[in-house]
Parts: C-alpha cells; structure tokens; sequence
C-alpha cells in the first residue's frame, strides 16, 4: 500500500503544483464594483457540468413520462394558442400552419423565460449551499442556462419534423440561429441576473418577475406576428430584444420575412448592456447575500 | 516558509441585527395603518444606515497569522465568533473591515451533508460535491476508489442518495470533503458527529493530513479535541481574541476560570422558564464545597443544582435533569420520588455526579420539572442551560488507564478489568463442540 502510494506520488504532484502555485486569496470588506473573476468560473468549468448533469437528471424524477415532459410543455402551450389564437381569435400567420408558426417562435421564448425565471431566483434557491461552501455563485445561473438550452434543442427535434411534415423550407438563415440562441441566453440572463439579487432582499420581486415575462411574451411577437403591430410603435416595439430574435427565428426556420437588422443590432446592444450589468450586479450583491438570506 | 500562510490583520464583522418593535397594542385603524405603511416603512429601514443599537460586531479586531504546517484551534463559547471567522475565512461572507491573506488552495468543511441531491447516486454525487469543492473531474477519477473506500459505501454506488442512512450520508459527505487536500483546511468540529468509528476516523483523517504539512484551522468548543490535535490555539471571546498560544494554557485558563464564567444561569422572575406556579429560576454547576465548576476533572465529583421557585400552595414536582453531550441526550436522571405539597417559596434540588462517569468534552445541561401522581402535569422543559467542561488529566487513574487516544462514547464510566488465565478446557467445553465437528474431548 504504502509503496503504491510513493508510485503514484510524482505522477500527481507536477499537475498538483501546476494548479496551487502561487494560489492567494485576499479576503477584504467589498467596496464598490468588484471584478467579475469570470476566470474563476472557467477553472470550476467542471462543476458547471455536473450541475446541468444534476439538473436535468433529476429535474424530471419520479415522474412517470420523465424528459418527455420537455416536449409536453411546448406542445401544450402550442395546442392552447393555436385553439384560442390560430382558431377562435384567427390571428393571421402568413403562409404556414399557425401550429407550426407559434410554435417555432414558443421554443425560443420558453428558453427565454426558463432563464429569467433560473438566473432570478439562483441565488435564493441555493442559499443552502451558498451560505456553506465558496465557489464562484456565477456557475449556478450559468448551469441552469445551459440545460434550458439542451431543453431547447431536445424541442427543436419536434419542430424539424413539423416542418418536413408540412414541407416548408428553411432559409439560409439557420446558420444565425446559434447567434439568435446567444442573444436569448444573454437577455434572459441579464434579466435574470439583475433580479437575483433584489429577489434575496425583497422577496416581492419574485412575483415581479413572473409580471414581467408574461407581459413581455405579449409585447413580443409569440403568438401574432409583428406585421400587426401599428406602425408607429415600431420603434419602441423593436427596441425589445426578444421581437427581433423571434422575428430572426421564423424567417430562418419559416421563411417568413426577414428581422430588421439595424434594430437587431441595436437590441443585441441592449442585451449585452444587461448581460453585463446584470454580471456587476450580480457579484455585487453575491457576498451580502449570505448575511441577508 | 518565509511569509504566513494565513495572514489576518484587523478582521471585524458587523451584523445588523433588527430592534424590536414597540409592542403597545394597536387599535383597528392603527393596525389597518400600519399594513398599509408597511411596505414603505420596510424599504425606508432597509435603506437608512442602522444606528449604534441594531448593530452588533461578530468579531472585531481579530489578527493572527499561521504558518506552514501549523494546526490552530480555534475555541470559543457559542456566540463568541467563531463560526463568523471560519465564515469570512471560507470566502462565504465578507469581513466589514480588516483583510486576510491565504496563501494556498483553501479547503473549507464546514458541514458534510449540502450539496447532494437526494435522487442522484452516490457515484453522481461524488463528483458533484467534489466539484463544488472546487476539485477537478480528472482529480476526483483518480480518487473515486479511495473515497468509495473510505465512505464504506462499497455496493450501494449506484443506490440514490435519499435511500441512504443519515450515518452514511455523513460519511459519504466526509470521504468527499477529506479527500480534497487543499493547502490550507478550515474544519468546524460539527463534523465530527457520528458514531464514534467514523468520529475517530476523521480524526485520524485529520492528522494525517496536518502531518502531511498542511495548514489547519479547527474550530471547535470542545477543548479536549483541540488539545488533543492542535499545536496551538485561539480563545475568542465577545469576537475578539483573548488569548493566543499553547492550548493547554488556554486550558488552565479555563480551569481558573478566569475567561469564562459558565457554570451558572440565573432567571429573573419576570423571565424565568416554567407555567402552572412553577418557575425555573437558576442552574449551577457546582463542586461540593459550592464552587462554580465551568471545568471538572474526570476524576472530581461535582453537583447540578436546580432553583425553582413555587407560585401556588400545595404544589407536588420532581425534576429530571438530562446531560446533553456530542448534540446528543447522553443520560437523564431523574428526581426518585416526588417533592409533595410544596409551599410558594424557592427551593433547590441537587444531584451529585460521581466521578468516573462523564466522558472528556462539553456538556449542556437540559431540565424538566413535572409532576408524575396522580396526573401528568409539565411545568417547565428548557432544553439548554449551562454548560461545562469536562477533562482528563491523564494521569492514569481515569477510565482509560495509561491509554492516551480518544475514547468515543456519552459517557466513561471507569469499570473493573479483571485478567485471569482461565482452564480453556472447563471454560470453553459446553461451546466449542458446537463450533467444530469433533468433540473437544477426543482431541485432548
């Protein structure tokens, strides 16, 4: 035993020496702004993915459907919307199959909401662990964004066949896809960000939220397509990231017509102000949370 | 070797603590009012800076520094600080003022049991705990066999953890967390709960590590333990540091009874414990010439005394005082026959304890006084009153003899060992041939 224990020594001191050399830590009072030490969330990459392991492997325990039910979610909102707004309210939806044109638009606002409503209440929901280990608390909204995308993709499988079934032919477009998914992932982040910390403080706001993204699917061309918005809130309408991103998906995937791209640009402008701000703001409130929870 | 490992200089925590409302009795548009203020009036406190009153420093002004290899202790009454230190010094919250310097990868245990998820295996969790601990997938490989090892865990792998025993979630948590080897290991003595294998256990796992040059910082109340493992100690008390050096002077400190005055609570009448005209109005550890005894020796006999004080005539009570060690009940004893008919006034009721009976470390007394004929009445149950400390001299004459280690257990009582050279054959005659196939006499 105690040989093989001098064997392996050598072999796993260098990687050892590799990751603790020159390793300080300055504990300090925080003031102010504080850097965001993305670095540090990198060096626990590993932990990131055992967290979206853990999510999705016991999001669906005992349950009897287990992961179909990340099929069932959209297919539901899909059927509710197109009987009341494809059916009795006869919303128009161009040349495809209103099933198929909310639900292409569904897949991408359900990631969105997933994360505002993951990125908000993350630090909340895991003062437990946060008030008893350090690690770097960006890794948990992060995770959580990330399995909202597998959830995404797992989704995305049901909308291909929709569209062979119903033979439509996407665009180009589809390589833009990954960028319309970044832009999601940094709005609903950014949004989710900003709240997990008043969240801790004002339990208020977690109700806020829920306000917030069901005003929003409306104020975002989910259910209708934005041809029907007045043409003088086009502005104001497409200052919202999401319009334009939903906008971008149908006519990558629907063919539908093509998002306005000076306002994409400009929104994607404000996703990645409140990404960021939503990051500072984050690790701002992070180190109190422990004392207030 | 130069520089400190752990440098603290200055480290204060100040905690907002809320100050109670006036509780005058509010007439119904008042109390409407005041909902509706409500909001505003919580936002406007949030907001405002706090005054002198609803603060309270955790710690304040606290500096040490540790070197490479050393073993600190760091002791306390509940209360004294010291899980707020071990708490900034784990990154979990932010000092007020005042900085530390680590040097090194830091190891925090302050607990064993968060960070599973009760429907993941064990396999899963291993890797999850591991990482939150901040280790790496390939380390964590590479360790998997040893922490199954040492969890004891073996076929239940694959099992989630919900199905799991308390005991082996504690060990699992513990493998996970002691195969970490940081530089630098913040341990809370809380983690040492469980049957007593697995607490020498991690014991031994420990001073493996502190041997293998390590830092670490123990925190604890029990001053054995830290005796026992540590080269040198801190004393904190009102969140500062009140001593610093060997812990076997911290010890004799505790002995004069110079840094602490446990032993004692008093109640005053208007905040006295019990119902039904009976109050519980102090408990003292004592030793027989009165003395308060916040430390006794294995080998000293000491007393409990209970004050109570009776309201209405004619009352019957007998009072149960339990010793609480370890988080866990390790005795009760109880009054034999009942005091009748007592007449108001304040009485008290003592139980002599042996020596030879208590184990080393802390113990909390907790009291009930009820009544047993011809009903059952409660009068008072307080789960917590004072503690005390118990030590071992080791001078060879306690339960342990001329053996030095922990002994686990509530309690150690000194029994009789007896060795003889018995006649294997008149002794063992009656058992033995059912053990082997032959009788034991036809080989003789």
């Amino acid at each position: 035993m105690n040989a093989l224990k001098l064997l392996k020594q050598p072999q796993a001191s260098p990687r050892d020496q590799a990751f603790t050399t020159n390793h300080e830590t300055i504990i300090e009072p925080a003031r102010g702004w504080s850097a965001l030490k993305l670095r540090e969330v990198w060096d626990y990459r590993d932990l990131l993915y055992f967290m979206v392991m853990r999510d999705l492997k016991t999001r669906y325990s005992q349950t009897a459907l287990g992961p179909l039910w990340i099929i069932i979610n959209p297919l539901f909102s899909m059927v509710l919307y197109t009987v009341i707004f494809g059916v009795i309210a006869k919303l128009p939806s161009g040349n495809v199959p209103y099933q198929v044109f909310t639900y292409c638009a569904l897949l991408p606002w359900d990631m969105f909401s997933d994360d505002v409503g993951s990125g908000s209440t993350s630090l909340l929901s895991n003062r437990e662990l946060i008030s008893k280990i350090y690690f770097p608390r960006l890794v948990l909204p992060f995770s959580r964004v990330i399995s909202s995308l597998v959830d995404f993709w797992i989704s995305f499988v049901i909308l291909i066949g929709m569209l062979i079934f119903y033979r439509i032919t996407p665009t180009w477009g589809v390589i833009l896809i990954p960028f319309f998914l970044l832009l999601i992932m940094l709005t609903g982040l950014g949004i989710g960000l900003w709240f997990s910390g008043i969240i801790v403080k004002y339990r208020d706001f977690g109700q806020v939220t829920g306000y917030l993204v069901r005003a929003l699917m409306y104020l975002s061309p989910v259910v209708y397509s934005s041809e029907v918005v007045p043409e003088r809130f086009y502005f104001l309408y497409h200052l919202n990231p999401m319009a334009n991103v939903l906008e971008g998906f149908r006519w990558a995937l629907l063919g539908t017509a093509p998002p306005d791209w000076i306002m994409l640009l400009v929104s994607a402008g404000i996703s990645v102000a409140l990404f960021l701000t939503g990051l500072y703001q984050f690790r701002r409130v992070e180190r109190s949370i422990v004392d207030i929870a | 070797m130069a520089s400190p490992v752990i440098q603290v200089e200055n480290l204060g925590k100040r905690y907002r603590i809320g100050v109670r409302e006036s509780t005058t009795t509010l007439n119904r548009w008042q109390a409407i009012g005041a909902t509706l203020r409500a909001p505003f009036t919580y936002l406007l406190d949030s907001l405002r800076a706090p005054t002198e009153e609803e603060t309270l420093w955790a710690i304040r002004d606290v500096s040490f520094e540790v070197k490479r290899g050393e073993v600190l202790g760091i002791i306390g009454r509940n209360g004294a600080g010291k899980s707020t230190l071990l708490k900034i010094l784990s990154r979990i919250t932010d000092p007020t003022e005042g900085r530390a310097v680590m040097r090194g990868r830091i190891g925090s245990l302050l607990e064993v049991g968060t960070g599973f998820h009760p429907d993941l295996s064990a396999r899963e969790n291993i890797y999850l705990k591991g990482t939150i601990l901040g280790m790496k997938k390939w380390e964590i490989d590479s360790k998997l066999d040893e922490i199954i090892e040492f969890a004891e865990i073996g076929r239940f792998l694959d099992t989630p953890v919900k199905r799991y025993s308390s005991g082996m979630g504690v060990r699992l948590g513990f493998a996970v967390a002691a195969h970490l080897e940081p530089e630098i290991l913040i341990v809370d003595e809380v983690l040492a709960v469980g049957d007593a294998a697995f607490q020498s256990k991690c014991i031994g796992k420990m001073t493996g590590i502190a041997q293998s040059g390590r830092t670490i910082l123990f925190v604890s109340h029990n001053i054995p333990t830290v005796m026992q493992l540590c080269s040198r100690a801190l004393l904190l008390q009102d969140g500062r540091v009140a001593f610093d050096g060997d812990p076997i002077e911290i010890a004799k400190e505790y002995l004069r009874g110079a840094l602490q005055r446990d032993g004692e609570v008093v109640w005053a009448e208007d905040q006295a414990p019990g119902e039904h005209g009976l109050l519980v109005r102090g408990v003292r550890i004592a030793f027989p010439d009165g003395r308060l005894a916040p430390v006794v020796r294995v080998d000293e006999p000491f007393q409990v005394v209970v004050y109570y004080q009776i309201l209405e005539p004619n009352l019957s009570t007998r009072c149960a005082v339990k010793f609480y060690t370890q988080s866990q009940l390790a005795f009760t004893s109880v009054e034999p026959v009942e005091s009748k008919r007592l007449a108001p006034g304040i009485y008290s009721t003592r139980v002599n304890v042996p020596p030879h009976l208590l184990n080393e470390g802390e113990y909390t007394i907790g009291l009930s006084f009820f009544q047993y004929y011809p009903v059952k009445r409660h009068f008072a149950m307080v789960k917590e009153t004072v503690s005390f400390q118990v030590f071992d001299p080791m001078n060879g004459d306690s339960a342990r003899g001329d053996y030095t280690q922990h002994l686990g257990g509530l309690v150690s009582p000194r029994l009789h060992w007896q060795l003889a050279q018995p006649d294997v054959l008149t002794t063992f005659a009656t058992t033995l041939p059912s053990l082997t196939h032959e009788p034991v006499g036809a080989t003789a």
